[in-house]
């Protein structure tokens, strides 16, 4: 399975990498991430030569292109902290994709180094720092959708047990909730039948839980399930469970 | 917009056929699911010791073929080896001539599919008749197979009673137990009448040269037991080390294929009629087929060769649910086909470089495989051959410019302020294909670029919440 040997987290100071979909469509996103990660004492460094994981190119197959992108990354993110990705697919990137692309190359070893100190947001606040339950309050019936990339990690079982502590909040199980989105990647611009197919799909299992809000660990699922029911007329609202923790916190008062 | 063939296949689809696949394949793996949690403590690693012993066994075959040779011929089987598709219908016909022999049944079997035996067989003057029902279905159809364990997923019990009525096999009536019928009935005619029964094999044993046959039909048994001949066709990636193995392997096929504790019936095969074994043909002939799988084995998909055969990667991928077995034009549809169909064109690999796009990466093939194959990673790979031999992919963005920006920090916060024009721009009027084809099917969310930076370094000076 995957890649996932970690480093254990020894202090609080942690570097964000926000994703290069927060960059450019979802700041609000990146700030919760920031906001929840502050809540606990982390300081939170945010190296601004960043730029992107390079999995657009690495899952396109320019995998020459996407170890560029790898290599800046890398340099960008030196130093020996934990590197905390509020997305499943851009952390997978970082421990298995981009080992799995640098498998000939001289420069492996700093690529992998990069990857044990990679944590998906949800598994380092819950199996980084041992926070096992989340305070305030969030008074909602959350529909959560487990993102591919967390498959076989500890991010999402990690999540569901954050955001099932959460005092008001409810989370509405729906079917088929193994199923992809249909997202993928460059996949939902090569393949956009079968890719809004699967997301029209996963759409009506959520809507028949009748959650009031639809959350998930990468935004990457969200805007393209929230696309498309936007595009069809029927807009369900999308957050990033980052915002759902700092809105918590807000709402009972915390922050 | 030039799209990916598979995407354009899906998009034709029957509404009925996605049906059928769809019911078909959701009820298979959730059954498949229940099934081995609810059986044993951790089919997790089940599914990787399995894949350890397949792997040993592929990475070893220069020991376990010859293994296997010595102690099929020890058990009065003949062996004959075939390179390719051609030699391996070559030697059946040349052992079916050999005998005088003109009619063959057959058991199912995916390597007579992937060197497609009955139709070589049917140019030879040599009829070949399928005896597994589905497959039966599909040769009077003249059709393909689309699944590897269901080969006519794709097909109503409508469309099976309309094509029997056609091919003469009775008035149309779709009752299950009509259509079975009448395949028995005709069937069981062609079993008493053939020559020749030929199978393929799930597993073969290196250990006793035991050769391992499961159905759910009890065909393949029909196949031999009135014939004086057995040839069986086998792909060379079938060897399992020791008889044991396939306690473990059996447990996992048939609950990972058809949701079964174990297939109606399962053959250990030792050998033709003999004293000890006084049933069965007279003659036993084993072709081990390579046909391209030397070459896999060369390669880093190595693992691939690992697959049993299940279906299980296919029930649970939502691109097959979406686009059906036809869609891959290929014998091996799905997942495992993805990776599979394109490696064994060998030298023609373009021809199916298209298949490892076809997936959103989304891994469920890998959680589910009996022999845990890591399909997502391989996809990858063939992704990256496709690349670096220039194979053309519709759709797919290019990825040069956009590594360039996103290596370099100051030209890309540059392009997060810039980028905002996409919205006041329609992006119809944009030279970006991807987002053309993003807005077809959704909306685009507000561009925002560089408001994040600017919220932390605000905050940084004690200015934002």
């Amino acid at each position: 399975m995957l890649n996932t040997e970690r480093m254990p987290v020894t202090g609080k100071r942690v570097q964000l990498m926000a994703t290069c979909l927060c960059d450019a469509f979802y700041d609000e996103m990146a700030a919760a991430t920031v906001q929840v990660l502050e809540y606990l004492g982390c300081t939170v460094d945010f190296p601004e030569g960043q730029t992107c994981c390079g999995q657009p190119a690495f899952n396109g197959g320019d995998w020459p292109a996407s170890r560029r992108v790898v290599r800046h990354t890398v340099g960008t993110f030196a130093g020996s902290d934990p590197v905390v990705v509020p997305s499943g697919s851009c952390a997978a990137m970082l421990f298995h994709g981009a080992v799995l692309e640098f498998e000939k190359e001289s420069d492996l070893p700093a690529v992998e180094a990069l990857g044990r100190r990679a944590w998906e947001l949800g598994d380092f606040i819950v199996n980084g720092l041992g926070v096992k339950t989340w305070p305030g309050r969030y008074e909602a019936a959350v529909a959560l959708h487990r993102s591919c990339h967390t498959r076989g990690t500890a991010s999402g079982p990690a999540v569901s047990a954050l955001l099932a502590s959460i005092p008001g909040l409810r989370l509405a199980e729906f079917g088929e909730g193994e199923q992809c989105c249909g997202f993928g990647g460059t996949f939902a611009v090569s393949f956009p039948n079968i890719s809004s197919a699967m997301g029209d799909l996963k759409l009506e299992h959520i809507r028949a839980a009748r959650p009031d809000v639809l959350v998930s660990g990468d935004m990457s699922c969200l805007m393209h399930l929230g696309g498309l029911a936007a595009k069809e007329g029927q807009p369900i609202k999308i957050v990033h469970f980052a915002q759902v923790l700092r809105d918590a916190l807000k709402n009972g008062g915390l922050i | 917009m030039r799209f990916q063939q598979i995407d354009q296949f899906a998009s034709h689809l029957k509404a009925d056929t996605r049906a059928s696949v769809y019911q078909s394949t959701k009820m298979t793996h959730e059954k498949r699911t229940k099934m081995l949690f609810d059986q044993f403590a951790d089919p997790n690693r089940l599914r990787t010791i399995a894949g350890e012993i397949k792997q040993h066994a592929i990475e070893n075959l220069d020991t376990y073929l010859p293994a296997v040779e010595a102690k099929l011929k020890a058990n009065g089987a003949q062996v004959h080896w075939a390179a390719d598709a051609e030699a391996a219908c070559q030697k059946v016909l040349e052992l079916m001539r050999a005998r005088g022999a003109t009619r063959m049944v057959k058991a199912k079997s995916m390597v007579s599919e992937e060197i497609e035996l009955a139709e070589f067989l049917g140019r030879h003057g040599i009829e070949a008749v399928e005896t597994d029902l589905g497959e039966f279905i599909i040769q009077i159809d003249h059709d393909h197979p689309s699944h590897i364990v269901r080969p006519i997923i794709h097909k109503n019990r409508r469309e099976v009673a309309v094509s029997f009525e056609k091919n003469g096999l009775g008035a149309y009536d779709d009752a299950p137990e009509v259509i079975t019928r009448r395949a028995r009935q005709f069937l069981r005619h062609k079993y008493l009448q053939a020559d020749v029964g030929l199978t393929g094999a799930n597993f073969v044993s290196a250990e006793s040269g035991r050769i391992v046959l499961v159905t759910n039909e009890g065909n393949s048994r029909f196949c031999l037991a009135a014939n004086k001949v057995h040839i069986a066709l086998i792909g060379i990636e079938k060897i399992v080390p020791r008889d044991r193995d396939l306690a473990l392997l059996l447990n996992l096929l048939a609950r990972s294929g058809t949701a079964q504790q174990l297939t109606v019936y399962t053959e250990f095969i030792s050998g033709p009629k003999s004293p000890a074994q006084p049933d069965g043909p007279e003659e036993m002939h084993v072709i081990f087929l390579d046909n391209g799988r030397t070459e896999v084995l060369a390669t880093e998909c190595r693992d691939i060769l690992r697959c049993i055969r299940c279906g299980a990667c296919l029930n649970v991928c939502p691109v097959y649910r979406q686009a059906s077995g036809h869609a891959y034009r290929s014998v091996y549809p799905g997942p495992v086909g993805a990776v599979l169909s394109p490696l064994l064109m060998g030298d023609r690999f373009a021809e199916k470089a298209d298949l490892p796009k076809a997936s959103s990466l989304c891994g469920a093939c890998q959680e589910v495989c009996p022999v845990n194959i890591p399909i997502p990673d391989m996809l990858l790979r063939l992704r990256d051959k496709a690349k670096r031999e220039h194979v053309s992919s519709p759709g797919t963005p290019p990825m040069g410019a956009w590594s360039l920006l996103a290596s370099q920090p100051t030209a890309w916060r540059a392009a997060l302020i810039g980028g905002r024009l996409i919205n006041h721009i329609p992006t119809k009027m944009l030279p970006v294909p991807a987002l053309r084809a993003w807005e077809q099917k959704r909306t685009l969310p507000e561009w925002r670029g560089g408001e994040f930076r600017k919220w932390l370094a605000q905050r940084r000076k004690g200015k934002s919440p």
